[in-house]
């Protein structure tokens, strides 16, 4: 059922979701910026309807909600292991549509690939999310190109406009929350964006043998594989365990899961010290194919949602969306290589 | 011709070597003007001066090439330039020109405006201090730059103001990259170390460039709410015994500053040398005559610094000596290489 309602109805809206929920939207922290006088749009627990922010794009993504950069899984002693509490509370998640699409990679990813994920699945199964409409296109998004533009699985949607809340809900105890303290119904739907300024293109005779092409040769200079693609990415799902030990014996600690990244050194390191992508242009190669091609191959749609978080926030200046639009060249590149030999 | 030197260079013109030729030197405090000031400046030198403009090394404006008659007209069309850079003008009626020329055009990096290390608004904070100094006769020189790379030569002035921050950790943001660690140790200080997979941080070491927050891919490392500086005093250049400024404060703060800068002019007019030529003595020098302690007494007098603050104790002296072998004696040969032993046995080689 859809409703307008203002910003005192909104508030009290927001109360009755806090009791059961701890609410989880794109915060605007004031001076919190990498640069000085600069802030900071991430996700964080809110506690007043105005701590949204409903104007600049979150820079790091929803992930943060049930993905921690930083996360204890259980403390162990020489003969016990206790598991680190679960979240008191259920988490209800604002996002846009993009992010809402790579819920579903993220699931896909923790609970589909093979046993589901423990930790990852008790904090997933008490989200829900309000979805909150795209007016226009930011600036670097593709999501039209990556169709994450029409999600429609949320439990309420939400686009605020000149101080109207316009909601249409999917929850019947929500709708009866409503129509009991008479909001005015509505017919609504989100505002969705139909078109993007980046467009991309996924070739469809792309193949792993584009990786033998020339275009990856400029990232080994242009990237510095700081990672910042990865840690805002709302569908990078890779952690690494670290075994945190409190005393200097070794019995006592913790140990936890810790967002990792493909660009950065040390994620391909193995036993006896060899790593198997040294080079920068090589991690980012491995990264595009995983994003449209190797998990389409597996699981039939694309990773990629093109939120454009990783144009956005390279401080090189690479644009993934580029990095995609030359992978017809690239192939090209590698099918003319091949009729020559 | 019947020009008064005095009232002359006090109205910011020089005079040079050409007679009855001067030029004119605008003020830029912190550097930054609204560029429709650049068509005036041009104005200027194209009417009254030789069409050339200076820019100088403390980043003002010198129109060279003015007869020294034109000095009333030119004062009339600096004045659009004065209220546009916002500089004072106690006790002088508008169209009259600068009213002092002492004090040094306050010069700053360009600060956290443009710069990704900048650690503040290296110009709103000069024209800040302009207002508070200016105008005045005594030669001070202030000079601010953003952050320890100090691209503006702090220790080249009377006071030195250098940006920092002070790097805050949210340890639950951290994802162990080391990005941090790997750029303090190449960039700064190496103040980082690795500890249970997170960075910890020798507050004695860091300098708070905010190398680390910058290099930070997840926001673990972010700048903290208050802004702080390091505070250096007493560079200075010149024919007697140029040396760089030297620590006093680390972790100050803007209030503290700017009452350390009052201090230190009251400093100055107290003990100033009466007979010092042009009235001009760097306060370096004055400092040597009355001892470091009686400095500080009236440097720090209500000064209130952050409890985070660290005062040099004692400020350590240094620099180049071009005097040198007056004081130690220095080594001259014979030619044959041998070691002259006494110096009134030969002349110093020319």
């Amino acid at each position: 059922m859809g409703y307008i309602i203002d910003r005192e109805q909104f508030g009290k809206l927001f109360s009755y979701w806090q009791r059961e929920y701890e609410i989880w939207a794109p915060k605007r922290f004031v001076g919190g910026g990498r640069f000085s006088d600069t802030d900071a749009v991430r996700y964080a627990v809110v506690k007043d309807p105005d701590e949204i922010e409903f104007e600049e794009k979150s820079a790091y993504s929803w992930k943060e909600t049930v993905l921690p950069p930083s996360e204890t899984l259980f403390y162990f002693t020489q003969t016990h292991v206790e598991e680190a509490e679960a979240p008191k509370k259920k988490r209800l998640v604002f996002l846009r549509s993009c992010d809402l699409a790579a819920v579903r990679r993220m699931d896909q990813i923790y609970l589909q690939n093979g046993a589901p994920d423990y930790y990852y699945d008790r904090k997933r199964k008490d989200l829900a999310f309000v979805m909150i409409g795209c007016p226009k296109s930011c600036e670097n998004g593709f999501c039209v190109s990556m169709e994450s533009n029409m999600s429609d699985n949320y439990d309420v949607s939400l686009d605020l406009v000149n101080g109207e809340y316009r909601l249409d809900v999917r929850r019947d105890d929500w709708d009866a929350f409503l129509a009991e303290s008479g909001a005015e119904k509505a017919e609504i739907s989100p505002s969705r964006v139909s078109e993007n300024k980046v467009k991309v293109h996924v070739p469809e005779n792309l193949t792993y043998e584009v990786g033998k092409s020339s275009m990856w040769n400029q990232y080994d200079k242009r990237c510095i594989n700081c990672g910042r693609c990865n840690f805002v990415c709302p569908t990078c799902t890779c952690f690494t365990m670290q075994d945190l030990y409190y005393d200097a014996n070794g019995n006592v600690g913790e140990r936890r899961r810790v967002q990792a990244s493909c660009m950065v050194d040390g994620y391909t390191d193995v036993a006896g010290g060899a790593s198997y992508r040294k080079k920068n242009g090589e991690r980012m190669r491995f990264k595009t194919l995983h994003k449209v091609l190797d998990f389409k191959e597996r699981f039939g749609y694309q990773m990629c949602v093109g939120c454009g978080r990783c144009d956005d926030i390279c401080p090189e200046y690479i644009s993934f969306s580029n990095i995609i639009n030359h992978l017809e060249e690239g192939m090209k590149e590698v099918e003319n290589d091949g009729s020559r030999k | 011709m019947d020009i008064n030197t005095k009232d002359l260079k006090k109205n910011a013109f020089r005079v040079t070597k050409v007679r009855g030729i001067t030029s004119s030197r605008i003020r830029v405090p912190g550097g930054l003007l609204k560029a429709e000031y650049l068509g005036k400046i041009q104005e200027i030198a194209e009417k009254y001066g030789n069409g050339t403009v200076n820019l100088t090394s403390r980043q003002g404006f010198e129109i060279p090439g003015i007869p020294f008659e034109k000095i009333p007209e030119v004062n009339q069309a600096l004045q659009e330039i004065i209220d546009g850079t916002g500089v004072n003008q106690t006790g002088k009626e508008r169209g009259e020109g600068y009213p002092a020329s002492g004090t040094r055009n306050v010069s700053a990096c360009v600060g956290n405006r443009v710069c990704p290390y900048a650690c503040y608004d290296t110009t709103a904070l000069a024209q800040k201090i302009e207002k508070v100094i200016f105008p005045d006769d005594l030669h001070v020189k202030i000079v601010l730059t953003g952050c320890p790379n100090d691209c503006q030569k702090v220790r080249m002035g009377d006071i030195g103001i250098m940006g920092m921050t002070e790097p805050q950790l949210d340890p639950e943001r951290c994802i162990s990259c080391g990005a941090c660690i790997k750029a303090c140790r190449s960039k700064s200080v190496d103040a980082l170390t690795k500890v249970h997979f997170r960075p910890e941080r020798d507050s004695y070491k860091c300098i708070g460039c905010g190398e680390c927050v910058n290099a930070c891919p997840n926001l673990a490392w972010t700048r903290s709410q208050k802004k702080y500086y390091r505070v250096t005093l007493l560079g200075r250049t010149g024919k007697k015994n140029p040396r760089m400024g030297v620590d006093f404060i680390k972790w100050a703060d803007e209030d503290s500053i700017i009452q350390i800068i009052k201090n230190t002019y009251d400093y100055v007019r107290h003990y100033i040398n009466p007979d010092s030529p042009g009235g001009k003595e760097h306060i370096g020098y004055i400092v040597d005559r009355t001892g470091t302690e009686e400095f500080l007494r009236w440097a720090l007098k209500d000064v209130h610094l952050p409890d985070i603050a660290e005062v040099y104790t004692p400020l350590n002296w240094n620099g180049i000596e071009y005097a040198h072998n007056k004081y130690f004696g220095n080594q001259r040969y014979h030619e044959d290489g041998t070691i002259v032993t006494d110096f009134s046995e030969d002349k110093p080689k020319r």
